[in-house]
C-alpha cells in the first residue's frame, strides 16, 4: 500500500471508529481489508481506498467493522465477574432497594459473552432480583458482531473459554456441533448498535458499567473524551469495569480506582462508590 | 508445587497434556487407564486429575466414582477432557463428582482457562 494511502486509512479509521493504527500494523490493514474489497467485487486494495476516498459509505462502514478486534470469552479474567457479584451486586441491591431498578451497560459487548456472562451471572441470583427491573444493555460498533451476539450461538471453542461447564449445562443447547444460548438468557440482553465517539446521552443512566478491551485500541485524548462521555451516562455512585490492561490513571480525573480491587472504578466525587468497610 | 495425574490412554495426549500442565509449573504424572490412576490415588493424592473417558480396563467414569468413595477421594479437583460433547455425558460426570470439562480437542489456552476456574491457577 502506498504511504499516503495508507495515511488515509488509516486517518479515517482514527475518524471513525478512534482505532490506532501505526504503519508496523500495515499488514494488518491489507489482511483485514482485502476480504471486504474481495466482497465488493474490487481488485484490490487500490481501488478499494478509491471507493474509501470517495466516502461510500457503506464501504467506509464496512472497512471500519472489519478493522475491529472482536476477540471475547465469557467471563473474562473471572475475578471482576466475582467481584460483581460478591461486593458491586449486594452493594446495588442495597442502594436501589427502594426502586427496585439496575441498569447495566457492557460497552464494547463484540459477540456477546460479556453481557450474557452478566446474565447469567444475575439469573444465578434470581432470588435477591425477585421484583427487580434489570436492564442489560450491551452495544458494539460492528453490526456483524451484534448478528453474532444475538444469535447466540457460539463454538465448541467459545463455550470452553471461561464458561464454568455448569453454566452451560444449565444455559445452552447443544445444536449439531454449536451451543445455542437459552432464550431466558438472551432474552435479558438487549443488543444495539452504538459507537463509543458518537453521543451517548441517549442510553439513560447507568449504575454498572462494562467497558473492557476496547480503549487500548485507542490513542490518549479519545480515550479521555470516552472515558468523559461514559462517566455521564453513570449514576453518582455508579461503577466501571475496565480490562486487565487498562486504567484511568493520567487518563480521565473523572473515575478513581477502588482500593485493592484492580481494573474496578468509581466516579469522583462525594457520592461515589467505596467499598463498605 | 501443585501435581497432577493425567489419564489417558492415548500416549500423544498425555504428552500434550503434560506438555501444557508442566509450563503450568505442574508436577504431572501419568496413567493409561483407570486402574492404573486408582493404584497412583491410593499411593499418594495429586491435586488435580485430567481424566479421559474411553479408556480400556477401567473407564474414567468408574475411576471418578471410585475415586470419590475413597479416603480422601474428595479432594483432588476432578478435570473431564474427553471427545464425549453432549449434555448427557457432561450432566453424568458432573453428577459422578468431576469439577469441571474439557470437550477435545483442547489446547493449551483451553486447558489453562479451565484449571484458572477451578482456582488450580
Ligand atoms: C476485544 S472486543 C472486547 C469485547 C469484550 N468487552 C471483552 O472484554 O471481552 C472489542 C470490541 O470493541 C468494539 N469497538 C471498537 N471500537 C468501537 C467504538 N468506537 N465504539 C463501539 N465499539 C467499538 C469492537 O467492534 C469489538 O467488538
Amino acid at each position: 500500500m502506498r504511504p499516503d494511502d495508507f495515511n488515509f486509512v488509516a486517518n479515517l479509521l482514527k475518524e471513525r471508529s478512534g482505532l490506532v493504527l501505526t504503519l508496523d500494523k500495515a499488514y494488518l490493514l491489507e489482511s483485514r481489508l482485502m476480504p471486504v474489497a474481495r466482497k465488493r467485487g474490487l481488485k484490490g486494495l487500490e481501488e478499494l481506498v478509491m471507493g474509501l476516498r470517495q466516502r461510500d459509505e457503506t464501504l467506509v462502514r464496512e472497512a471500519t467493522e472489519a478493522m475491529t478486534t472482536n476477540e471475547s470469552f465469557f467471563f473474562r479474567d473471572v475475578k471482576p465477574f466475582d467481584q460483581f457479584r460478591d461486593v458491586v451486586l449486594p452493594y446495588m441491591l442495597q442502594a436501589r432497594a427502594a426502586r427496585k431498578t439496575l441498569r447495566i451497560w457492557s460497552a464494547a459487548s463484540s459477540s456477546g459473552q460479556e453481557p450474557y456472562s452478566i446474565a447469567m451471572l444475575l439469573k444465578e441470583q434470581a432470588a435477591k432480583l425477585a421484583g427487580w427491573r434489570v436492564d442489560i444493555v450491551a452495544t458494539d460498533i460492528s453490526r456483524d458482531i451484534l448478528e453474532k451476539a444475538r444469535a447466540g450461538v457460539y463454538s465448541q471453542f467459545e463455550v470452553q473459554r471461561g464458561l464454568p461447564i455448569m453454566l452451560l449445562v444449565k444455559y445452552f443447547k447443544k445444536v449439531d456441533d454449536m451451543w445455542q444460548i437459552d432464550p431466558s438468557i438472551r432474552a435479558m440482553v438487549q443488543h444495539r448498535e452504538l459507537n463509543l465517539l458518537s453521543d451517548l446521552r441517549g442510553l439513560g443512566q447507568f449504575d454498572v458499567v462494562f467497558c473492557r478491551n476496547v480503549l487500548i485500541y485507542f490513542d490518549q485524548p479519545t480515550k479521555a473524551s470516552v472515558l468523559g462521555s461514559v462517566a455521564k451516562t453513570m449514576s453518582e455512585d455508579g461503577v466501571l469495569y475496565l480490562g486487565g490492561a487498562e486504567t484511568v490513571l493520567g487518563i480521565s480525573d473523572r473515575f478513581r480506582p477502588i482500593p485493592g480491587q484492580r481494573g474496578i472504578y468509581a466516579l469522583n466525587g462525594p457520592a461515589g462508590f467505596s467499598l463498605p468497610v | 508445587m501443585k501435581s497432577c495425574l493425567i489419564v489417558d490412554d492415548s500416549k500423544v495426549i498425555r504428552m500434550v497434556a503434560r506438555k501444557i500442565l508442566q509450563d503450568l509449573d505442574f508436577r504431572c504424572e501419568e496413567a493409561a487407564d483407570g486402574q492404573v490412576a486408582l493404584d497412583a490415588c491410593v499411593k499418594s493424592m495429586p491435586d488435580a486429575i485430567l481424566l479421559d473417558w474411553n479408556m480400556p480396563v477401567m473407564d474414567g467414569l468408574e475411576f471418578l466414582r471410585q475415586l470419590r468413595g475413597m479416603p480422601g477421594g474428595d479432594k483432588p479437583v476432578v478435570v473431564f477432557c474427553t471427545t464425549e460433547n453432549d449434555i448427557e455425558h457432561i450432566q453424568k460426570a458432573i453428577d459422578a463428582g468431576a469439577n469441571e470439562y474439557i470437550m477435545k480437542p483442547f489446547d493449551s489456552e483451553i486447558l489453562q482457562a479451565k484449571f484458572v476456574q477451578v482456582g488450580l491457577l
